[in-house]
């Protein structure tokens, strides 16, 4: 018994002894945590986007963590306000890099940003996702390794959006645009003039309004276009601009005048409340609305939305999302990586590897990430305002989700050619309509 | 463009400017570069008036005009439950408690030590009070746009060739700045205090030799100057969503209309804000490309040709 009893301790000695000596073999390979850096306005007044974006990834890494993390490794959070501007961000960028080594960042709310920040992302060698920016030529001008797009571009937004009016008013003559005057303002207009030239050629332009960013009033855009009396007013403004552009126009009868189409006004559809009349076209950059028709069964949707709004007072809008599609991307090709290489934690290069044609879901349909560009496949949600009962703001009714694929630029054509080559037929696709509350 | 149908010709600025002046578009273009002069007007002048007797160049004057609107919003919202015409009272008290308090906390803890320094350190100081109210702003109002309507929504609409305007765009808020101008100029050249303030502006030394608190002048200038930014953002906020930074887009507008009429003109800021207010309104009918250069554009003319501003007069009386 005593022989036994020693063997036993020897053992049990050994297998301490090789359980530390085996400990930093293993923590070497597997980081005591999965670093994240991610840009975004906390500032300025994109911050109405931004500050959602904030608080869903805070939210989302809990629950990752309380999980067990991403491959048994938490995550742990680096913010950086995109409002600091162009060189600070840059530098903030780096710092997240070089200095706090993250292993992976979610970068940017702006397309300026993006466009700074990828190619910095390529020389650093650094895993990104670009995880709310909108402007299609950043990945049709080159294709990049490191940063991947984790959600739709402005060509399937626009296109979406045309589409529906299309179906839905389709004996419109004439139209006008109030876009706010920078980069997403012209490129959106551009976008969606282009295939509305194509597919619905005999409309007529009758003002292209670019009031500037940030602009308290907009009278006299408003006198102009009540004089004008255009059966169509699109607008892809945002924040307080899109929110005083409704009003002012609400106040003045310009919204029964004409049909207003917001080409992302899901995110100002809880603050607008009663001041934004029904019958009004809203999409929401991505297949995105808190009551998905096709996600209202789905408990973990509901208690995501439940749980951002008792954070926030507010029901989840789409950045909020799209920040969603970033982790699911980032632990999705995280864990395609970890299985590929036989269960082992990967390099970052592994990770990089397993991102092209991953496929994610976040709070919609699911994404893929196209491998040719990188650049993901969302599907879009438009729908109409309406009146509901239980709601102090309009809701969605008469959604129609547009099917990624259909209305994306193929890889390798650059979205307006592309656009120039569609015809009237285009906007003819069957599409599926859901009603509020069916 | 404007006005082309797809693949047509695009009219030609002289037709556009025929067609404008042949129509009522003119009247309407007018009304509305009317109602935007009215708040551009009240906010340039108390910059111009903080300037022409203090020769202080107050950057913060925009953050002063952000407080006016989210405190005015604020009030607004809360009196509104009790009776919506309230919100018009709560827009004066807002104006009047941030032209008090912090118009006189700036005046006293920071200007009064500066001044006769370097403008540079004025101005460095003025900068660094912007940029701590507009997190300050953040920090108590947050991030979301902030909408107070009630004030305009109580009065009727009025239509005008058809086209429907707000009474309180097209009344309301032309008749405040009227009333502030005519009222400026009164106290300033009726009464005893505007005497004083306009002995001070002159020469400093004399008006101190013969018992006038120059200091306690400063401080009341700078307080009316501060009140006029904070009525011109109470005005403001029930017909525009309250956002991080619409200080700066106010005070960067508000130093081209002041520096056109040159600094410390009262009358000059007027018609300098009206005229910028019609250039723009008129631009957008015409060449609306052009809206955002247009104030600017006027200046820039403005400096070449008159380095003290239209109105200006450097061995003049300032205001």
């Amino acid at each position: 018994m005593k022989r036994t009893g020693k063997t036993l301790k020897l053992l049990a000695g050994v297998s301490l002894l090789l359980g530390v000596l085996g400990a930093p073999a293993t923590a070497q390979d597997k980081p005591k945590e999965l670093k994240i850096g991610i840009t975004t306005f906390l500032s300025g007044p994109a911050a109405v986007f931004g500050e959602p974006g904030k608080a869903a990834a805070e939210m989302i890494a809990a629950d990752i963590n309380k999980k067990g993390g991403i491959g048994g490794v938490p995550v742990a959070l680096s913010f950086v306000d995109e409002g600091a501007g162009g060189e600070a961000l840059v530098s903030n960028y780096r710092r997240l890099v070089q200095d706090e080594k993250v292993d992976a960042t979610f970068a940017s709310i702006s397309s300026g940003s993006c466009n700074q920040l990828v190619p910095l992302a390529e020389d650093l060698k650094m895993l990104n996702f670009m995880w709310d920016c909108g402007a299609a030529s950043i990945l049709e001008a080159k294709k990049y390794r490191y940063s991947f797009r984790s959600q739709a571009n402005a060509t399937p937004e626009m296109l979406a959006v045309l589409i529906y009016l299309l179906k839905t008013k389709p004996n419109f003559k004439t139209i006008a645009v109030v876009n706010q005057d920078y980069a997403w303002g012209r490129e959106s207009w551009e976008i969606f003039s282009t295939a509305l030239k194509q597919m619905k050629p005999d409309v007529q332009v009758v003002a292209e309004l670019f009031p500037k960013f940030g602009a308290p009033d907009y009278s006299t855009e408003v006198s102009r276009l009540m004089a004008l009396r255009p059966d169509v007013v699109f607008t892809t403004s945002w924040g307080g601009d899109l929110d005083t552009l409704v009003r002012q126009a609400g106040q003045r009868g310009l919204l029964q005048q004409s049909t207003f189409v917001l080409a992302i006004g899901e995110s100002s559809v809880q603050r607008l409340g009663k001041d934004l009349p029904e019958g009004l076209i809203i999409g929401a950059r991505g297949d995105h609305w808190f009551m998905h028709p096709e996600k209202k069964s789905d408990a973990a949707f509901k208690a995501f939305n439940e749980a951002f709004k008792a954070k926030t007072g507010r029901w989840p809008i789409y950045p909020v999302y799209h920040m969603a599609q970033a982790f699911a991307a980032l632990q999705g090709a995280y864990d395609k990586a970890i299985k590929a290489n036989g269960g082992k934690w990967p390099t970052r290069e592994q990770v990089v590897d397993a991102a092209p044609n991953l496929e994610f879901v976040g709070f919609g349909r699911p994404v893929k990430l196209r491998a040719e560009d990188n650049q993901g496949l969302e599907a879009q949600l438009v729908g109409v305002s309406k009146k509901a009962d239980g709601f102090d703001h309009m809701v969605l009714d008469n959604m129609m989700i547009f099917d990624a694929a259909k209305i994306t630029a193929p890889a390798g054509q650059k979205s307006v050619e592309w656009l120039k080559t569609l015809k009237p037929d285009f906007a003819k696709m069957d599409v599926p309509v859901f009603q509020h509350g069916k | 463009m404007c006005g082309g149908r797809h693949g047509s010709p695009v009219p030609d600025l002289t037709s556009k400017l025929r067609v404008l002046m042949n129509s009522t578009l003119f009247v309407l273009a007018s009304l509305d570069g009317l109602s935007y002069a009215a708040l551009v007007f009240l906010v340039s002048v108390g910059l111009s008036l903080i300037f022409g007797v203090l020769r202080v160049v107050n950057v913060a004057h925009g953050s002063l005009y952000a407080f006016g609107a989210y405190l005015a919003a604020t009030l607004s919202l809360l009196v509104t439950p009790i009776s919506p015409w309230l919100t018009y009272p709560a827009l004066l008290v807002a104006s009047l408690v941030i032209g008090i308090v912090a118009g006189g906390l700036i005046e006293r803890l920071l200007l009064s030590r500066v001044y006769g320094r370097e403008e540079v350190l004025q101005l460095l100081i003025t900068f660094a009070v912007f940029m701590i109210m507009d997190n300050l702003q953040r920090m108590i109002w947050g991030v979301q746009p902030i909408y107070a309507a009630e004030p305009l929504k109580l009065l009727p609409n009025v239509s005008i060739f058809g086209v429907s305007y707000t009474s309180y765009q097209v009344i309301v808020l032309p008749v405040v700045a009227v009333l502030a101008l005519f009222g400026l100029r009164y106290f300033l050249r009726r009464t005893l205090m505007g005497s004083v303030i306009l002995a001070v502006t002159e020469d400093r030394e004399a008006a101190t030799a013969i018992g006038i608190n120059a200091q306690r002048v400063y401080l009341i200038t700078f307080i009316i100057g501060a009140t006029l930014a904070a009525l011109g953002g109470a005005l403001a906020s029930p017909t525009t969503s309250l956002v991080p930074g619409m200080g700066t887009e106010m005070i960067v507008l508000s130093f081209a209309v002041a520096a056109t009429a040159g600094l410390g003109q009262i009358e000059g800021t007027a018609i300098t804000a009206l005229a910028i207010g019609m250039a723009r309104a008129f631009v957008i009918y015409l060449q609306p490309e052009f809206e955002v250069l247009v104030p600017y554009l006027i200046m820039v003319a403005v400096l070449l040709v008159r380095p003290e501003g239209l109105f200006g007069a450097t061995k003049l009386r300032k205001i």
